[in-house]
Parts: C-alpha cells; sequence; structure tokens
C-alpha cells in the first residue's frame, strides 16, 4: 500500500506541475488524489475491511480466471464421468467408495458428476458478471436522471422523484421478479432463453436505479448553489457540461458508497431469482441455480452441492457488505 | 389536513391504475387470447364472433374500463393453467400468505425491537457488538438461503420440524388457518423465522439507531437531572419516542414481507399467493399473474396510505409544521 500511496503522491504533483496535463486528466487526477487520501489512511488502518478487500479480489480472481484456475472444465461433456456423480467432500470418510471424498474432488460433485468447486468458480464468474452489468446500468441510469432532477428542477424534478417514490414502496425483487416474467410473456420461449442474461440484467437494474438518483439528486441540490457552478452558469457553460464537468464529478463519493451497497444487492437479487428458476438460463448457472439444484438433494443427506455454493455467496456479499460499509464511513462521517 | 389526505388517495388511485393498466397490457398485448379459447381448428368467422362476442373489438379505452370494473368487482377470468376462476384460488391461498406474514411481523417487532433498545443502551457491551456483527451477517444471508440452512438443520438432522407444506389446517368459513393445530403451528416455526429474519435485523438497526439519536436529546438529560430512574428514562421516554419511526417502517415492511414471501413460500413448498405467483411465471399463467400483480399493488397502496396517516395522527409536530406550512 505504502509504494502505491508514495507514486500516486508524486504523480499528483507531476501533473500539477504542467498546466496542460491537469485539464486533460481531471479524473486521474482526483483518482490519484482519492488514493493518496485519507481514506486510504482508512482503510490501512481497518484489519476487517483489509480482510474484506482481499477476499474480494480473492473471489474475483478466483471467478474470472476460472477457465485455467478451476480444477475441472465443468462445461466439457467429455471430461464428466456419471460414475462419480453426487461424491462428497475430500475429507468425508464413506462406507465405501461412493460415500467416501476423493482429493480430485475437494467440495465433492454434483449428480452429473461434476466438481462443485469448479462449478462455484463458473458460477460466481456469471453472479458476478449480471451483479456488475446491472449497477453499471442503473448508475448510468440513475445518476444522469438524479443530475438531472436535482440541477433542472420543476416539473421534471417531481415526475422523476415521483416515479422514484412509487417504485421504492415495492421491494426490488418484486419489481426484478415483474420484469423477468414480463419478458417471458412478451418474448418467444426460445428467444427468451437467449436473451435471459440481458434480461436479467435490465430487471436488476430497473429494480435498484431509484438508489442512485435520489443520493445524486440530493448531492446535486447542494452542489448546484455553490459559487463555481453559479460561476460556470455565469460564463455560459451549457448545462449539460455544467452538469458533467462541474457537478458530476463532486457527487461521486456518495455514488461510489451506493454503487458497492447496491452490488451486494444486485448479486443477491440475481442469486434469488435462480434460485427461484426465473433468472439466469439453465446453460449458463450462477451460484443461485448451484444452490436450486443442490436443493434438490438436501433430503437424501447430500449437503454439499447446495451448501457449498451457498457459503460462497454469503462470503462475497458479507464482504462486498462490509467494503461497502467502511467506504460510507470514510467518505463521508455524515452520510447515514 | 383534509386536502393532505386528499392527495394522498388521489396518488394512491393514480398507482392503482397504472398498475391496472399494466396488468390489462399483459392480458391484451400478449399473444392472442383467442388463439387460448378456441381450438386449432376454428375458422376464422368462428375466431371473429369469438372476439366480437367477448368486446375484444370495442376501442381501447372501452375495453380498459371494462377491465378495471371487473378488477373492482374481483373478476379476473380463469387460470389458464388450473382452469379456475381465478379470485377463488386467490381467496384459498390468501389465508396462508397472511397468517405467515403476520407471524414473521410478530417474530421480527418481539425480537427486533428489544436487540435494538440493548445495542442502544450498552453499546460498547460484548453482546452488542455480537448482536451488531450477526444482523450484518443476517443483511448478507439471502432468504432462501436461511430457509435452506434452517430445513437442513431442523428437519433433515435434527427432523424437529416439517420442511415444507401447512400441516393440518381448520376451516374457519372459507378462511382454512393453520393456528388451530399442533402440526400447523410446527409447520409454521420454520417459515416464518426464516422470513422474519431479515426484518428483524432491519427493525433492531433501526431501533439501535434511534434510541442513539434520541438518548443525546434534551429531554432525556432533563429527565436525568430531574432525577428518574434509568428504567423510567430508558422506557418510559426513549423508547416511546423512538416508536414513531419503528412503526412506520414495519407497516410498509408489511408490504415487503409479502413480496418476499415469494422466496419462502418456494422454499418451504407453502401453499400460499407467492407459490401461485412463482408458478403462474414459469407457465406464463396471465389472468393469475395480473391479478396477483393488482392484488398485491392494492396492498402496498393501502398500507402506505394507513401508515402514511398513521405517522401523521401520531406526531403531533408533523401536524404543527403542515398547518403553518399550509397557513403561508
Amino acid at each position: 500500500m505504502a509504494t502505491i500511496d508514495s507514486s500516486a503522491g508524486k504523480s499528483v504533483s507531476d501533473t500539477q506541475a504542467v498546466p496542460a496535463a491537469v485539464s486533460r486528466s481531471r479524473f486521474t487526477d482526483s483518482l490519484y488524489r482519492f488514493l493518496d487520501s485519507d481514506v486510504m489512511y482508512s482503510f490501512r488502518r481497518s484489519p476487517v475491511t483489509v480482510i474484506a478487500f482481499v477476499v474480494t479480489v480473492l473471489f474475483f480472481v478466483a471467478a474470472f480466471a476460472a477457465p485455467w484456475l478451476a480444477p475441472h472444465n465443468t462445461f466439457d461433456v467429455r471430461t464428466l464421468d456419471l460414475m462419480d456423480a453426487r461424491l462428497p467432500p475430500a475429507w468425508v470418510e464413506g462406507d465405501n467408495a461412493y460415500t467416501t471424498g476423493r482429493a480430485e474432488f475437494l467440495l465433492g460433485t454434483d449428480d452429473q458428476g461434476r466438481d462443485v468447486l469448479s462449478s462455484i468458480m463458473f458460477g460466481m464468474r456469471v453472479s458476478l458478471t449480471v451483479g456488475f452489468a446491472s449497477v453499471l446500468v442503473a448508475m448510468v441510469v440513475g445518476v444522469s436522471l438524479g443530475l438531472v432532477s436535482g440541477y433542472v428542477g420543476g416539473r421534471v424534478d417531481s415526475l422523476i422523484m415521483r416515479v422514484a417514490d412509487i417504485q421504492l414502496t415495492f421491494p426490488a425483487i418484486l419489481i426484478a421478479l415483474l420484469i423477468d416474467g414480463l419478458a417471458r410473456t412478451v418474448l418467444p420461449p426460445g428467444v427468451h432463453d437467449e436473451l435471459a442474461l440481458y434480461v436479467l440484467i435490465l430487471a436488476i437494474a430497473a429494480s435498484v436505479w431509484v438508489n442512485f438518483a435520489r443520493t445524486v439528486r440530493g448531492s446535486t441540490l447542494v452542489e448546484k448553489n455553490k459559487e463555481y457552478v453559479q460561476a460556470a452558469r455565469v460564463i455560459g457553460i451549457h448545462p449539460v457540461m455544467i452538469m458533467l464537468r462541474h457537478v458530476l464529478p463532486n457527487v461521486t463519493g456518495p455514488v461510489l458508497v451506493i454503487a458497492t451497497i447496491t452490488l451486494a444487492i444486485a448479486i443477491l437479487t440475481e442469486a434469488t431469482l435462480s434460485f427461484l428458476g426465473v433468472g439466469v438460463p439453465p446453460t449458463q448457472p450462477s451460484l443461485g441455480t448451484l444452490i436450486r439444484v443442490g436443493n434438490n438433494y438436501l433430503f437424501s443427506g447430500e449437503w454439499w452441492m447446495a451448501i457449498f455454493p451457498g457459503v460462497a455467496l454469503v462470503i462475497l456479499v458479507l464482504a462486498v457488505n462490509l467494503l461497502g460499509d467502511w467506504l460510507r464511513d470514510a467518505l463521508n462521517p455524515k452520510l447515514r | 389536513m383534509i386536502a393532505y389526505i386528499i392527495r394522498r388517495l388521489f396518488q394512491s388511485i393514480l398507482v392503482m391504475l397504472v398498475v391496472a393498466f399494466i396488468s390489462f397490457g399483459l392480458f391484451n398485448f400478449v399473444g392472442d387470447p383467442i388463439n387460448n379459447m378456441v381450438g386449432q381448428e376454428a375458422t376464422t368467422e368462428q375466431r371473429e364472433a369469438a372476439r366480437e362476442r367477448l368486446g375484444l373489438n370495442d376501442p381501447f379505452p372501452v375495453q380498459f374500463g371494462r377491465f378495471v370494473a371487473n378488477a373492482v368487482q374481483g373478476e379476473f377470468g380463469l387460470s389458464y393453467r388450473l382452469g379456475e376462476p381465478v379470485d377463488e384460488i386467490l381467496v384459498e391461498r390468501l389465508p396462508a400468505t397472511l397468517e405467515l406474514v403476520f407471524c414473521a411481523a410478530l417474530f421480527a417487532l418481539l425480537l427486533g425491537v428489544p436487540a435494538g433498545v440493548y445495542t442502544g443502551l450498552h453499546r460498547h457491551g460484548f453482546m452488542s457488538k455480537l448482536l451488531l456483527t450477526v444482523s450484518l451477517v443476517g443483511i448478507s444471508l439471502p432468504t432462501f438461503l436461511i430457509g435452506i440452512l434452517l430445513i437442513l438443520v431442523f428437519s433433515v438432522l435434527l427432523g424437529w420440524l416439517p420442511s415444507f407444506g401447512r400441516g393440518a389446517t381448520v376451516d374457519l368459513g372459507w378462511w382454512s388457518t393453520g393456528f388451530l393445530t399442533v402440526g400447523g403451528l410446527k409447520a409454521l416455526i420454520l417459515p416464518s423465522i426464516t422470513l422474519a429474519l431479515f426484518q428483524m435485523t432491519l427493525i433492531m438497526r433501526l431501533v439501535r439507531a434511534e434510541m442513539l439519536e434520541v438518548l443525546r436529546t434534551d429531554y432525556i438529560k432533563f429527565a436525568r437531572a430531574r432525577g428518574l430512574s434509568n428504567r423510567a428514562i430508558h422506557f418510559g421516554h426513549a423508547l416511546k419516542n423512538t416508536m414513531v419511526p419503528v412503526i412506520t417502517i414495519m407497516g410498509l415492511q408489511i408490504g415487503s414481507l409479502i413480496a418476499f414471501a415469494i422466496i419462502t413460500e418456494t422454499v418451504f413448498q407453502w401453499p400460499g399467493m407467492g407459490l401461485l405467483f412463482l408458478q403462474a411465471i414459469q407457465f406464463v399463467d396471465i389472468p393469475v399473474m395480473s391479478s396477483y400483480l393488482v392484488l398485491v399493488a392494492l396492498f402496498f397502496v393501502v398500507i402506505n396510505l394507513i401508515v402514511d396517516l398513521l405517522y401523521y395522527v401520531v406526531d403531533p409536530r408533523l401536524r404543527i409544521e403542515r398547518s403553518t406550512a399550509g397557513g403561508h
């Protein structure tokens, strides 16, 4: 961490020394300043956050490098052997070969003989992709609407906020479920399977954009009346440019916090929808799908198929939640 | 006050109309309802006759008006999947969901409020830190996973409680209740804990935050200066003042309990409305989907309305602010 800090500090002074670079890299500039700020200090001082961060990074690497890291390729049918099906985790000692774990399948196998650990790694990939994509979509939509709502005000503001109010009274999971159900009825079955992942991303995004819109609107209302915005307005900068270049950089803190917390919600929503059987298509199993399938074998005592993906999901969400909690306190102690 | 109520009522009706419009759109623009009713061999004339008889050739606003009129009377047509009138199916399923939601809300309140008060009063105690950590884990645990874990421990491993269904029920008129038999009560325990856990952590955190806020206020300091006992201060003054937001949030959360019941009912195969809705989505059973949509929206809107009005009645400060603001 110390090396990052020192290089960050140097880069800030470098960019400040060259005036041309300041306007070119306003974003990188603020990023370096962010890395060099007391945020990084509070990060180093909080062991829980550091652990949460390390866990998150490990999970990301495990998920996105799954094709190279996973012990088995669960999508390659040729490597599957039904003789390996429903094996317990490696450390379980059973009466015979079918109830004793084998070292090559660390966390056991599922009903098709797929390695549970590899399935989790590939499943986490889908979960994280859907989570990130939906947060990104929600962020773009929510932040733009929030900026417009707060900056323009008047009728536009009350319209956007009324829609947000109405939507907030319905839980996110219900909205996502409804949109998914709607897509299922509108699209022909074949087309729906192809588009299921995108529908899911849009459904989750539609259910969480309000969080961004409300936060950004609140911050924009505050920033709008500050001198720098009025100065920009006086010299005749276009309102869109004021929103993007002047207001937006000053509301990124809260947006970052909301994005982290929303990522946890999005991952949970995706898992829930997939568990209910209306989420990702069966060809791309996520953690929720794995738990759904494993749930069928719970009663026959084959608990590892459902429990291990569940544990992975909880640890992932908990780590992201802890990061979000820390970020909220570190960036703005006044934000509740 | 009256203007406020009227405005809120108007808003609620607007929301209901939007929801009705969406469910009407489901009915009308998704596929051809005639295809679902007449057989494959029907001629064009027969189709046209059916179309005319069902009023599908009428102008759009007339059809929408008829849909709303039917919906107000609780008529949503036949379920595609079950072939029975939708309103009868819903009435049959309603008690199961409402009993589940009631028990979950009770659990959440009875455990959440004391835990919140405790963590608020003993901020730095070991138990408080433990409870807060547990509550963070609780927020990160998805509802369905809680259900699966409870089933694994209490049904599969220990065999104490049933893992699915409502157990034996007793019919009181059209309302079938699980409260009156041992089996029914036993079957209620796991699903309601599953549903309640998230709400419980929410209430606990809310009560804690409110207690911390209230304990800092001047009137608490003054009460201490008067030499009142800790008990009188904590429960007579502090807790009473935290209850207003708690009641509000709890009221609003009843709506989300109904929504989250979909998940719990799926895990426990609980024969309620949520399970019905999920099956309807999977089978594209549009009448059931749209009627569930309207019914749940009605629940939400009514609860929101009641909570808003209650808030207004309970909190005198709000009343004064509003009336002075209106007077200017």
